[in-house]
């Protein structure tokens, strides 16, 4: 038992750095990971780590959180589990929180004001080409007339009638399950 | 219903379990949770945050589930918040991969999650609709069309990371006021000096 701690360290370790070096959130992170996970320690060869990738893209969630949790689970059990979700999510999401405290205690200065106004303009353009990949995405995989369709009663429902989004993606599985196979 | 426990947990739960397509498109989702239903913080934290976080290496939608989850309750909070977004899709990853076959195969499973794709960009593309607009009004219209075209040609034409593209915003934006001012005084004097 003289290696627990080093293998727990090891797998907190191996998603700290994929994660770290994957600059631009989970997905980015993705050919980190398997170099990590495949390349350097071998816990999953390459065709589990796809298989666990298809896994984890027919769910719901961040996709670096899943992966973290099917490959710590899988070389050392619920405390693999936790040290690889500590690995991945615990440095970021302090360094956020104090770098955030520290703009909200100065944000009456001109500088933080400047700063929040001029991010707008990123952020709008931002999700403008996320939509654009977004809506492209969907056009490939289920065509023109189900993505337009979808589209158009999703834009009513949030926009005119404000039915919480949870209650409109729900809708949206059905009609992926029901109406796609029968069109 | 009515603690701030159990509405942070209901609320990251929900975008847990509904964010399919990654990080960045369950954004609107939770954008939905933390201003609009639950009114966590206004709209304008809202973009600092989100721009924030893309400053940072890192999973956004858990960086941001931490920060929501300290803002609502400081640090127990942020472990319920991420524990709430993550675990029910962490813990399927491990129930879940004997069922691999089925589910990565099946082409109801896989027309379902397609079928949700429209509906996140509807709900992206109002996110860039409104921080759009916000700009065209913080800004004025000629500087908000400028910085638009700005952003648009370092993210798309030359493929600069997000990341860096609002850290430049940012640096810019620290001296916009100052700026700002300097260039109405300068415009004052140039009047004083013609009168």
């Amino acid at each position: 038992m003289g290696f627990i701690i080093p293998i727990g360290a090891a797998v907190f370790l191996a998603f700290f750095i994929a994660n770290l070096l994957g600059y631009g959130g989970g997905p980015a992170s993705i050919p980190l990971m398997y170099d990590q996970i495949v390349n350097r320690y071998g816990w999953l060869d390459n065709a589990e780590f796809s298989q666990m990738l298809a896994l984890g893209n027919s769910l719901p969630g961040p996709i670096a959180t899943k992966i973290a949790a099917y490959v710590g689970y899988d070389v050392y059990g619920w405390p693999g589990f936790i040290a690889a979700l500590a690995g991945t999510i615990i440095p970021s999401a302090v360094a956020l929180i104090f770098l955030l405290k520290i703009l909200r205690k100065f944000k009456h200065s001109p500088i933080v004001k400047g700063m929040s106004l001029l991010v707008q303009p990123v952020i709008a353009i931002m999700m403008l080409l996320l939509t654009w990949s977004m809506a492209a995405d969907a056009v490939g995989s289920i065509g023109y007339i189900h993505s337009i369709i979808i589209a158009a009663l999703a834009f009513l429902a949030l926009g005119k009638f404000k039915i919480h989004p949870a209650f409109v993606i729900i809708l949206a599985f059905a009609y992926g399950g029901l109406i796609i196979p029968n069109l | 219903m009515k603690s701030p426990y159990s509405e942070l947990t209901v609320g990251m739960l929900r975008t847990g379990i509904l964010g399919f397509g990654g990080g960045p498109s369950v954004i609107p989702l939770i954008r939905h949770e933390a201003v609009s239903r639950y009114q966590w913080l206004d709209d304008e934290e809202f973009g600092d945050t989100l721009a924030i976080a893309n400053t940072l290496p890192g999973p956004i939608a858990t960086k941001m589930a931490a920060y929501l989850g300290y803002q609502v309750r400081g640090w127990p909070g942020a472990l319920l918040s991420v524990a709430a977004h993550v675990l029910p899709s962490c813990l399927a990853m491990v129930f879940l991969i004997g069922f691999i076959n089925v589910l990565s195969n099946s082409a109801i499973v896989g027309n379902m999650i397609a079928a949700v794709m429209p509906v996140v960009a509807v709900m992206l593309g109002q996110m860039a609709y409104e921080f759009g607009e916000k700009a065209i009004k913080g800004l004025g219209t000629v500087l908000g069309i400028t910085f638009f075209a700005i952003s648009f040609i370092l993210l798309q034409t030359v493929s600069l990371h997000p990341g860096i593209v609002i850290m430049i915003f940012l640096l810019y934006g620290a001296f916009h006021f100052k700026l700002k001012e300097k260039l109405k005084n300068k415009r004052a004097e140039r009047k004083e000096g013609s009168a």
